[in-house]
């Protein structure tokens, strides 16, 4: 009996040991949105193992703190997350109940990317008559490439914060990155000339980082508010305001509704383009290069 | 208090000393002219030197102030500058500035860097509340229009103790249940939380009051203080977060509407790919069916599992089962007889509390901003062991088994409306009281409701429900109930 109770409780030890060692020692990165799972992926290689807590049929906003993440924050040795509020009603929740010390707020694992840019939209008063407003600005930073050059430094340096042991791997990852997204920035600029100025009508406040990158100018927002969906008076009101601030077109994102997006369409009679949004928000939008890629080929389409 | 003032104060105490010298040597000195001298004109030398001391100690420190506020802007201005100066360069057009220097970005790593090894690097929201806990504050009330009264509502079968919480409270408008939250961290190791209930009779309560860990290793989080119990699905959600304007029946029948204790919880999150969540709570057994008895022993235990995961994109589930045991010692039970008489009895013994819980929510590949379904049930069964006295022919040894639960669906059907659907259903098992005998044999009490609400945004909701009401032998209470649901201040983020 004893001898039964000592075999299977080493029996039990081995398994849990067995358990919580991990299969090889990859770093395991929980990034919150798909553009950081990629930029995590391009900057780690083998040497992370990367899951995405959200896909670009998402609305990031509005995730569920469900079980399957909280099992994927207790085991990840990092989280990627964008930062400025962006992930405030379910990050936090899963963070907690996590009971994982290293990716708590102000560890070298919690790398919220926002922190390394320049923001857009700070409000100078916070106050939910305006809608769903983030006090620390547009969290919407992966729209312009500059931003993804500045966080994959950052995230390229806290990987090798986090596994000191291939630093240098780390850093020989990001210069490879950032030559190759030097390059891939040039060509943008190039193919990106013709759409400054151009006007816009965007869904909702998500490409305040792209139209500064491009020189867009957006002269309407189909939500009344951030956050609030699009009623059929505003689009009214919209439709009028594009009588005399005509737009070339309206822009949604892959994950949303695009039926207020046609209806401008069809009474404004200009194009409603779906941009990406993120990696995966198209087909097109495979990678990081694919996202910008994508994006500027949708929306030099819809000028001609 | 500020940084910086306490910099102020701290870089302005040297100067007391010297002050207090000062002080002195002018006391000697005016005593010294006069050895007869006027108290009064002292005192008022006196003044005049501190309120002169003040003046321009209050200078010294607001300049100190605005020294360091230009300093943490400069700084701020730097740190959100540098980066993208570095990016746009030197064009003032951003598009050829990338186009034209190739190298443009490189530099950047630099600074970043720098920033991001100190480990230091500001994360999440650096405005001026930063110190402040966050506050968060729900503003409810209800109009409610029954058919019956609601003093008159009981759960025929299911004895509970006097003044325990049944049917919908009050008739016509009241406060309901207003909140208020606050928590922050309250060092690199702790975390707090307090959530005060405003009822509408005036009554404040502390719903919940605990610390909790926030850096224990392997999964594990300890939480100390008032909290409610891990067990079930709806147990540990505050009623802002219901889908119903009221909690179950079987609730109300067994666990006291929802179980809050005072003790410890011990949680731990299994380190597997499926979520695996265990947890072991002792209390002093504060609510029914424990008695708050005096004692040195937990009151309360309680063991709870949870796992869940996902089924392909648009699915996520999350099922559990949960074990409460309470005692009681000499616990003052009520129950209804035959509609005017009441049974009332003391019971010693113990309660065993089972609930099992399922709830599984879709959404079209996972994005419930347009639409999403959301089915839940959870399933009670109260066993009660100990004995009954004040009864005729008491002590009687009481063995009893009752059940209970619920199934409801929420559905959103198109953005900020949804509808909902629950019915409920108690069996109060066969071994009743001998007081009451006859009464309540082969009822089931029965509800079912209805629901609509339109949230205006993600911070106002307006609920319609209605409800019949079958919990009490012979009567039937039709209840239509109105609820206005407000989250004020931190944007509350809520459990699965």
């Amino acid at each position: 009996m004893t001898s039964l109770f000592k075999t299977s409780s080493l029996a039990a030890f081995v398994l849990a040991a067995a358990a919580t060692l991990p299969a090889h020692a990859a770093v395991k990165v929980l990034a919150c949105e798909p553009e950081w799972g990629a930029l995590a992926t391009e900057l780690g290689g083998d040497l992370v193992d990367v899951g995405v807590a959200t896909s670009a049929m998402q609305d990031p906003h509005q995730v569920q703190a469900k079980p399957s993440l909280i099992s994927r924050a207790r085991n990840a040795d990092m989280v990627a997350c964008t930062g400025a509020e962006l992930e405030i009603g379910w990050l936090p929740v899963l963070l907690q109940q996590s009971g994982n010390p290293k990716i708590q707020a102000g560890q070298p694992g919690n790398f919220a990317a926002a922190d390394f840019v320049r923001k857009l939209d700070v409000p100078k008063q916070v106050d939910r008559s305006q809608g769903d407003v983030h006090p620390d600005g547009n969290p919407h930073i992966q729209t312009d490439p500059r931003n993804i050059a500045l966080v994959a430094s950052a995230l390229g340096a806290r990987l090798a914060q986090v596994d000191p042991a291939h630093a240098a791997q780390y850093k020989q990852r990001l210069d490879a990155f950032s030559a190759k997204w030097q390059a891939n920035m040039a060509r943008w600029a190039r193919q990106g000339a013709p759409l400054k100025g151009v006007t816009i009508a965007a869904h909702h406040k998500a490409y305040a980082y792209m139209e500064d990158w491009l020189g867009l100018a957006e002269v309407a927002v189909l939500e009344p508010k951030p956050g609030v969906e699009p009623s059929a008076s505003h689009l009214e009101e919209v439709l009028n305001t594009l009588k005399s601030r005509p737009a070339r077109m309206v822009i949604y994102s892959a994950y949303q509704d695009a039926k207020p997006d046609e209806w401008l369409s069809d009474h404004a009679h200009i194009p409603a383009v779906k941009l990406p949004f993120t990696v995966g928000g198209t087909d097109g939008a495979k990678d990081l290069t694919g996202l910008f890629d994508d994006t500027l080929a949708r929306l030099l389409g819809a000028l001609k | 208090m500020s940084a910086s003032s306490a910099v102020a104060r701290a870089s302005a105490s040297p100067l007391r000393p010297l002050a207090a010298l000062l002080l002195a040597a002018g006391l000697h000195g005016a005593a010294l002219a006069s050895p007869a001298s006027d108290i009064a004109d002292l005192k008022k030398a006196l003044a005049a030197m501190k309120s002169d001391y003040d003046k321009r100690l209050g200078a010294l420190e607001s300049q100190l102030k605005d020294t360091q506020a230009e300093l943490a802007k400069a700084k701020a201005a730097n740190a959100a500058n540098a980066p993208v100066a570095a990016a746009s360069a030197a064009a003032p057009a951003p598009l050829p500035a990338v186009a034209e220097t190739p190298a443009a970005v490189a530099p950047a790593p630099a600074p970043v860097a720098a920033v991001d090894v100190s480990g230091n690097a500001p994360n999440g929201s650096s405005g001026g509340g930063s110190f402040n806990p966050q506050i968060s504050l729900i503003l409810s009330g209800t109009y409610a229009h029954t058919s019956q009264d609601p003093g008159q509502a009981r759960i025929t079968g299911f004895a509970l103790p006097p003044g325990a919480q049944v049917g919908v409270g009050s008739r016509g408008f009241s406060l309901a249940e207003s909140e208020l939250a606050l928590a922050a961290n309250i060092d690199p190791w702790l975390a707090g939380n307090i959530n005060l209930s405003i009822g509408g009779d005036n009554s404040i309560e502390a719903e919940e009051a605990f610390i909790t860990t926030t850096t224990l290793p392997s999964g594990l989080v300890l939480k100390a203080g008032r909290f409610f119990s891990g067990i079930g699905y709806l147990n540990s959600q505050h009623s802002h977060t219901w889908d119903f304007v009221d909690n179950p029946i079987a609730y109300q029948a067994m666990l006291g509407t929802q179980y809050a204790d005072d003790g410890v919880q011990l949680h731990w999150l299994a380190p597997t790919d499926t979520y695996m969540e265990f947890g072991l709570e002792a209390g002093r057994g504060r609510g029914f069916p424990g008695d708050d008895g005096s004692r040195n022993a937990a009151g309360m235990t309680a063991f709870t599992f949870h796992t869940g995961g996902d089924i392909g994109d648009s699915i996520s589930w999350r099922g559990g089962l949960s074990l409460l045991q309470a005692s009681a010692n000499d616990q003052t039970l009520v129950q209804d007889a035959d509609g005017t008489l009441e049974a009332s009895a003391l019971f010693n013994g113990r309660t065993r509390v089972v609930v099992a819980d399922g709830v599984m929510k879709w959404a079209p590949n996972g994005n419930a901003t347009r639409t999403y379904f959301k089915l839940q049930g959870e399933w009670l069964q109260s066993r009660r062991g100990g004995n009954l006295d004040g009864v005729p022919g008491g002590p009687l040894a009481l063995h009893q088994v009752q059940s209970g639960g619920y199934i409801q669906g929420v559905w959103q059907f198109m953005p900020m409306w949804r509808v909902g659907l629950r019915t409920e259903r108690l069996d109060p098992g066969r071994e009743n009281w001998a007081l009451a005998p006859g009464v309540g044999d082969d009822f089931h009490p029965t509800k079912n409701s209805v629901m609509l609400d339109f949230s205006e945004s993600e911070f106002a909701r307006i609920r319609l429900q209605f409800a019949q009401d079958r919990t009490r032998q012979g009567f039937v209470d039709n209840q239509w109930l109105l609820q206005y649901q407000t989250s004020l201040g931190a944007h509350g983020a809520h459990a699965y």
